[in-house]
């Protein structure tokens, strides 16, 4: 079986563009908090998911609907809306978090396949099965804090499917189990879909030297000429003893590309791609070498050398946890 | 880790010199009338800015000698060139190719910023709703510019083809392949 | 109101740790949850004083749970979470997983590290055995009031964030040993000096995080001391207080004349900054603000 690339897409267009390079799945939200990439522009309405949906699927691709921030008590109604308008707007599958989201799911839409979101961050074999028999899960987004042997380790223990990140993004904290955004801005990925908010960062240039602050934390300094990353809380350069450097993790972005064959030998099923705040070419380079690398893969060629350096965040790439001296 | 770069072209000085003579007037008035039909084209772009629909935006090409000033205007969009500074919710600076590629879908915005070709300055949550709706929006500048000119539709694609291939400005949408 | 004593986020040497619950023993909180909750390699450390421990916080009439840790990812962690269940005390779980070892029917609590938002989740919880849940200490007044309804008509005691440094992440990767240039593997317990966390600051100088090996805290040091009232009339029936190294014994009286009402939020914050004088207070969580922000009594007053 040919490894499965699933692919983000933040508005119709890009998600039209992951399509047409190549995607074999797109994952996508509604335009409000009930999704973790709820950024300003970015998104699908009602009507947008049911045409994009009918748009994939005429093109014999899936769409899978991610519902993973987790639902403010008093207002699980929205949370329970999206479940039901993603399963009438004929989704392949809904990606959720939070248990009680998943218990509802369960019991309300059993027909709809449910995913679970790497906001859940089950790290071990236990947790997969238990939330597979708790709430018939039928693949587990599996966090980014594990190695490869690890990830194979899982997959020997369990039936559930397991989708690992490959190329983007990369938190280094336990997914949906960190509130640093909501700690210096008020606003945070569980509660409000958003890490380090755009509302909150501005840049400073001081004669070429662009300082980036978060909830006003200096966090970055860029000298004339660097590279200008986004200023992520836990991918920012702090002081602590004698010591000024990226103390969690240097702004760099996942690229695992050349761990595909590695990957596919631990037993994952799906290859997922972060970004869907990015634009639609974005999305097309990335689908179309992963694409390229899986089936290169399936047909016993050698992997292609990716270009793909330009794209991530302050142009450096790591395999993260992938390999265990990351820890 | 592994690093590269790509440069971004510099709009060249024949296109860029004469504009510091240009009376900007008409050349605004030509731009909102432009815009408008845009707009009309395009209204889902104005639903996607959101609570930004209304947010002047300074764009600053930095390679040409004036500023765009846009106001979205709720759908009613305005743009008004100068030659003066001003003041802006957001101001989104970079050579033109860049921000012609933005608009193209032929650069991707982040990469762009990360490397410093653009500098985004203000309020960044503006810039990026604007970044994200005009990516969705598929804008084709050359195209909008065909349907605008009618009968000589032909032979302004063909010179903006051309203009695009000598100056490396990313003018038109890429058309990709399908799978 | 309760005070519950959380478990000491920070690795101390064993003797500091039974010294720790020699003096909780002396205090007047009603009940302590302890054991490793950070990180798996300090356990053995001292692992052989918690029945001591134990045994000395019964005796004084402490109600005693074990947590679990905040994140089980190894063979060894899975193993060390199995053999905790197997105790027979009540277990505090930290991460879910955990679940997956208890057997059915049995209670348990539900510590912070827990992603409690909602009165779904919270439900769930109950149906599977939860009697007792410690609250995220990101959740605003407004969610707390509604799960503290909630669960009282569930019968689950419901707990917030009282005193001390915000657990605000926790991760597969060791920030002491990634600092000395160390592997997690090999970190040669670089998290031993720091017996309330390394302090991280800005490129400007601000205090702003706290380094506990895999854990990332608050530099603020959390209250709701004016919040108390609020928190009462919403149901909640049980603070926590966090662990630190210098005056804990005494925070607990003064938290205990707060809860008894027998003085105010602002002379609590006095008697602690008497003690401690360098740590900044914050309940931004709590008042729907940022985290970091710290309300003053008037504005406490009038929300």
């Amino acid at each position: 079986m040919v490894m499965e690339i699933v692919c983000p897409a933040g508005t119709p267009a890009a998600l039209r563009a992951a399509v047409k390079a190549g995607a074999h799945t797109i994952y996508c939200g509604f335009a409000d908090e009930t999704n973790a990439r709820n950024f300003p522009g970015l998104n699908f309405d009602r009507t947008e998911m049911r045409e994009s949906v009918a748009f994939a699927h005429h093109h014999g691709s899936k769409v899978l609907v991610a519902i993973n921030t987790f639902p403010r008590a008093g207002d699980e109604a929205i949370w329970h809306r999206a479940v039901a308008d993603a399963e009438s707007c004929g989704a392949d599958a809904v990606i959720l978090a939070d248990a009680g989201l998943l218990d509802y799911a369960a019991r309300h839409h059993p027909n709809l396949r449910r995913h679970l979101s790497v906001q859940a961050a089950a790290a071990n074999a236990d947790m997969v099965n238990y939330y597979a028999d708790t709430f018939g899960v039928k693949r587990v987004v599996l966090p980014r804090v594990l190695s490869v042997p690890e990830i194979a380790a899982i997959n020997a223990e369990t039936e559930v499917e397991t989708e690992v990140f490959v190329f983007g993004g990369l938190c280094v904290m336990a997914e949906g189990r960190c509130s640093l955004s909501s700690y210096a801005t008020g606003r945070s990925p569980n509660m409000n879909g958003v890490c380090s908010p755009a509302s909150h960062v501005e840049y400073h240039d001081h004669n070429g030297v662009l300082d980036a602050q978060l909830g006003g934390y200096t966090i970055h300094r860029a000298q004339k000429g660097d590279a200008a990353p986004y200023p992520t809380l836990c991918k920012g350069c702090f002081t602590a003893g004698e010591k000024t450097d990226y103390l969690f993790e240097d702004p760099v972005s996942l690229n695992a590309e050349q761990l595909i064959p590695q990957l596919q030998k631990a037993g994952v099923t799906a290859l997922k791609i972060e970004g869907r705040q990015r634009s639609r070419s974005y999305v097309t380079q990335v689908v179309r070498n992963f694409r390229e690398a899986v089936d290169a893969l399936e047909e016993g060629r050698p992997l292609p050398q990716g270009m793909l350096a330009r794209l991530s965040e302050g142009q450096a790439m790591t395999t993260g946890a992938y390999k265990k001296t990351w820890r | 880790m592994s690093q590269t770069t790509v440069s971004v072209p510099r709009c060249p000085p024949l296109l860029a010199v004469p504009l510091r003579a240009v009376p900007l007037a008409p050349l605004s008035a030509s731009l909102t009338a432009f815009s408008r039909r845009i707009a009309t084209s395009h209204p889902g772009l104005f639903r996607r800015l959101g609570d930004y629909a209304n947010t002047p935006f300074v764009i600053d090409p930095t390679d040409l000698p004036l500023v765009i000033l846009l106001h979205p205007g709720n759908g009613k969009p305005k743009i008004t060139l100068t030659r003066r500074p001003v003041q802006g919710a957001a101001r989104i600076a970079g050579p033109l190719a860049a921000l012609l590629g933005l608009v193209h879908g032929g650069f991707d915005g982040d990469a762009l910023f990360f490397s410093r070709d653009l500098v985004i300055e203000g309020d960044t949550s503006a810039s990026l709703a604007l970044r994200n709706a005009i990516d969705d929006a598929e804008l084709d500048f050359s195209e909008e510019l065909m349907n605008l000119t009618g009968p000589l539709a032909a032979p302004v694609h063909r010179a903006l083809l051309l203009l695009e291939r000598r100056t490396g400005l990313c003018l038109t949408r890429p058309e990709e392949p399908a799978w | 109101m309760q005070l519950t004593v959380a478990p000491i986020p920070f690795f101390w040497s064993k003797d500091t740790w039974s010294t720790f619950y020699e003096e909780i023993a002396e205090t007047s909180v009603d009940r302590v949850v302890l054991g490793e909750l950070v990180c798996s390699k300090r356990l053995p450390f001292f692992q052989g004083q918690i029945p001591g421990a134990i045994e000395r916080l019964i005796a004084a009439g402490k109600d005693v749970a074990l947590t679990s840790l905040a994140l089980i990812t190894l063979k060894r962690e899975r193993k060390l979470t199995a053999d905790l269940v197997e105790m027979g005390l009540e277990v505090e779980v930290n991460d879910l997983s955990v679940l997956a070892y208890l057997p059915k029917g049995t209670n348990f609590s539900v510590g912070p590290l827990v992603n409690v938002y909602n009165e779904g989740t919270l439900r769930w919880l109950t149906s599977l055995g939860a009697t007792r849940i410690c609250l995220p200490p990101e959740l605003p007044l407004a969610s707390v009031e509604i799960l503290a309804k909630e669960a009282e008509a569930l019968g689950v005691t419901i707990e917030v964030w009282g005193h001390g440094r915000l657990p605000l992440a926790i991760s597969g990767r060791c920030y002491h040993a990634r600092l000395h240039g160390r592997t997690k593997d090999n970190c040669q317990f670089a998290c031993e000096d720091d017996p309330d966390g390394l302090d991280v600051a800005t490129l400007d100088g601000q205090p702003f995080l706290t380094m506990n090996g895999v854990q990332t805290l608050s530099d603020s040091y959390a209250t709701t001391v004016h919040q108390i009232d609020q928190l009462r009339a919403a149901g909640v029936t049980a603070l926590r207080l966090s662990p630190q190294s210098q005056g804990f014994a005494d925070l607990c009286h003064q938290y205990r004349a707060l809860v008894e009402g027998q003085c105010n939020g602002e002379a609590v914050l006095n008697a602690i900054s008497g003690q401690t004088p360098e740590i900044r207070f914050s309940d931004g969580f709590l008042t729907g603000d940022r985290g970091v922000a710290m309300s003053t009594p008037a504005i406490a007053a009038r929300t």
